[in-house]
């Protein structure tokens, strides 16, 4: 009869016991240097924000007491992300439309679906390296070297995969009653895809996509040798074609340099980056999760 | 009848509509190979620039450890051994911690919502640049840890593997920060493939006796076996890959030890001090090492997708 009863010495339950607490302590050990680490980025980066910030130029480090602020770092990110962009959207989202729409599994198409998880996984350095060989020792883009122009198309890389296949799985999820219908009421291939199931599938595709730009904001290592850093405000168009700064860069840079100055300007640079990358992926986030409600209405 | 037929036959798609159909098709062909022709692109120029070094050295490159540019010199064997070396033990410490953790968020131990946030609060982590990571690193994980150094090497210093003496940046702390950055990406792998093990198993374990860590060892851990490994080669691959962090801690000396508290190099982090500024056949011993570190991780990537293709859950 007692054999009904939880026997709390039985060898099963204490192993049981055991392992559960094993897991709570991995749980701990994982999660606490973690929660340790995105408070400290955010208090000692936080403390540093101050207007000037955003809007001086950086000075030489050296043994000035005032390291001025990081606007050329700031607009630098923002122009090498842009030019990533627009690399990268269209031809990842019109290769995500044939894998989706037009593939039907064969060989070509089976092909470039490997590529696309090959890609993702080739180190980020890699892209910097390729464009380096490509662009900067050959200053194909009219005789310049390391300019901003280079750093985007470096990002444009690591973003592509993340693009396509965010496209490919947004379009592949759209039923096909909704392609039926309308090639049923005569509408041509192309009209179908831009007028029916592009738009149906564009939040999950814009969510994706937005995540791949946060996600190239923070690279660094493409960037150290195909856009390198600088000093001096951004003034015009022609600035795309010399050395262009930026936050992850900045960080890098001042970072290893042995005065105290550079470096509390390497945690403000770092704050404002983790704040953005983690607000945007928060954001799409809360709006993934709103447009599962919805759906289910 | 007749009159309804030649009403179809008359109502053909104007010439200019088919052609843009079909321009539209080709435009979406012609983006799609745009990923075969970059990754051939990366093999091929990576391939030729190291075609100098490769052609003067041979394999010995990859075995030897002198790394001179004043004597036109170079061999890049400590380079290769810390990217292995930051690599494994990174992973090492990383799967227990991401698979326990994983299990521990997919058990219902604590309520469903506390368990969604930390799910939610790991993945977050996965988006934290590596530059930041390898700044926090500098200027708070390498003074908590000097201690910790200090005592490893006083007592187990003949162990090989902690023979120096700690000074500042090494290997060690590269690998700590590794496995800061692995975490997330094997915890939430592991979870999702937890998750899609149908929940019949577990009550079929549970219906004849199993108890509770019974059924996750042998019938729900084997389930998800694949997608956890597919994860960990993930994690492997961004491991060898992986730059900046280690970078700005692992100290970038080519001096070769076999200790961790010393000084170390990884290709990537070769790659990322001197490329900068080197010339002449440093560029192409260069090439030559980040062309082995691009057949690593394409190695490992590739094995990853085989491995998912060929063991994907058949429930």
């Amino acid at each position: 009869m007692n054999s009904l009863y939880y026997q709390k010495r039985l060898s099963r339950n204490i192993g049981d016991k055991f392992f559960t607490s094993l897991s709570v302590i991995c749980a701990l050990i994982a999660i606490l240097p973690l929660i340790f680490l995105v408070t400290y980025i955010l208090i000692k980066g936080g403390s540093q924000i101050t207007p000037d910030l955003f809007t001086l130029e950086p000075n030489p480090p050296g043994d000035d007491l005032d390291a001025g602020g990081i606007n050329p770092a700031l607009i630098g990110t923002l122009i090498i992300t842009t030019i990533a962009s627009i690399i990268a959207i269209p031809v990842g989202v019109g290769g995500g439309i044939y894998l989706a729409e037009y593939s039907k599994g064969g060989a070509f198409s089976r092909f470039i679906r490997f590529g696309v998880n090959v890609l993702a996984g080739v180190p980020s350095i890699i892209a910097g390296v390729f464009i380096y060989a490509l662009i900067v020792s050959t200053k194909i883009l009219f005789g310049s070297m390391y300019s901003g122009l280079a750093g985007g198309m470096a990002l444009s890389i690591l973003m592509l995969p993340t693009v396509i296949k965010t496209t490919d799985e947004g379009l592949k999820l759209v039923p096909n009653e909704l392609r039926y219908a309308s090639l049923g009421v005569g509408a041509s291939m192309y009209t179908t895809i831009l007028k029916v199931t592009l738009p149906s599938a564009f939040r999950s595709i814009a969510t994706g996509v937005v995540l791949g730009i946060a996600r190239a904001a923070g690279e660094t290592a493409p960037l150290i040798f195909t856009a390198l850093f600088s000093y001096y405000y951004i003034t015009g168009f022609g600035d795309l074609f010399y050395e262009m700064g930026s936050l992850a860069v900045l960080i890098y840079n001042f970072a290893l340099e042995p005065y105290d100055a550079q470096n509390k300007l390497a945690w403000a640079a770092s704050f404002i980056l983790v704040l953005s990358i983690l607000s945007v992926n928060i954001f799409s986030r809360i709006l993934a999760a709103f447009n599962e409600k919805t759906k289910r209405l | 009848m007749e009159e309804k037929l030649t009403l179809f036959k008359n109502r053909k798609r104007f010439g200019i509509e088919k052609n843009i159909d079909i321009i539209f098709k080709n435009t979406a062909l012609v983006l799609s190979s745009f990923v075969a022709i970059i990754l051939l692109g990366i093999i091929l120029v990576v391939f030729f620039q190291s075609f100098e070094s490769f052609s003067r050295y041979g394999l010995k490159f990859l075995v030897t450890s002198e790394w001179n540019p004043v004597k036109d010199e170079y061999g890049a064997f400590t380079a290769i051994y810390g990217t292995l070396v930051t690599s494994f033990l990174s992973l090492l410490i990383t799967i227990p911690l991401g698979v326990g953790t994983a299990i521990f968020i997919t058990e219902d131990f604590v309520p469903k919502i506390v368990r969604e946030i930390i799910g939610s609060f790991v993945e977050l982590l996965a988006a934290i640049p590596s530059v930041v990571l390898g700044l926090w690193a500098i200027f708070v994980m390498e003074p908590f840890f000097r201690a910790f150094f200090v005592f490893l090497h006083n007592f187990f210093g003949w162990i090989p593997l902690f023979s120096t003496e700690p000074t500042g940046r090494n290997s060690l702390l590269a690998i700590l920060i590794l496995v800061v950055m692995l975490l997330p990406i094997v915890t939430s792998i592991a979870r999702d493939s937890l998750n899609q093990v149908p929940k019949k198993l577990r009550n079929a374990a549970y219906g004849i006796g199993a108890s509770r860590w019974k059924t996750i060892f042998s019938v729900i851990l084997p389930a998800a076996l694949s997608g956890i490994m597919a994860g960990v080669l993930l994690a492997l691959g961004r491991a060898m890959g992986e730059t900046m962090a280690v970078t700005m801690i692992i100290g970038n000396s080519n001096a070769f030890s076999w200790s961790l508290l010393s000084p170390g190099y990884t290709i990537s982090s070769m790659l990322a001090n001197q490329f900068g500024e080197a010339d002449g056949s440093q560029v192409s011993s260069l090439f030559y090492a980040a062309f082995v570190l691009m057949i690593l991780s394409l190695v490992v990537n590739i094995f990853a997708q085989w491995l998912v293709k060929k063991f994907s859950l058949k429930y």
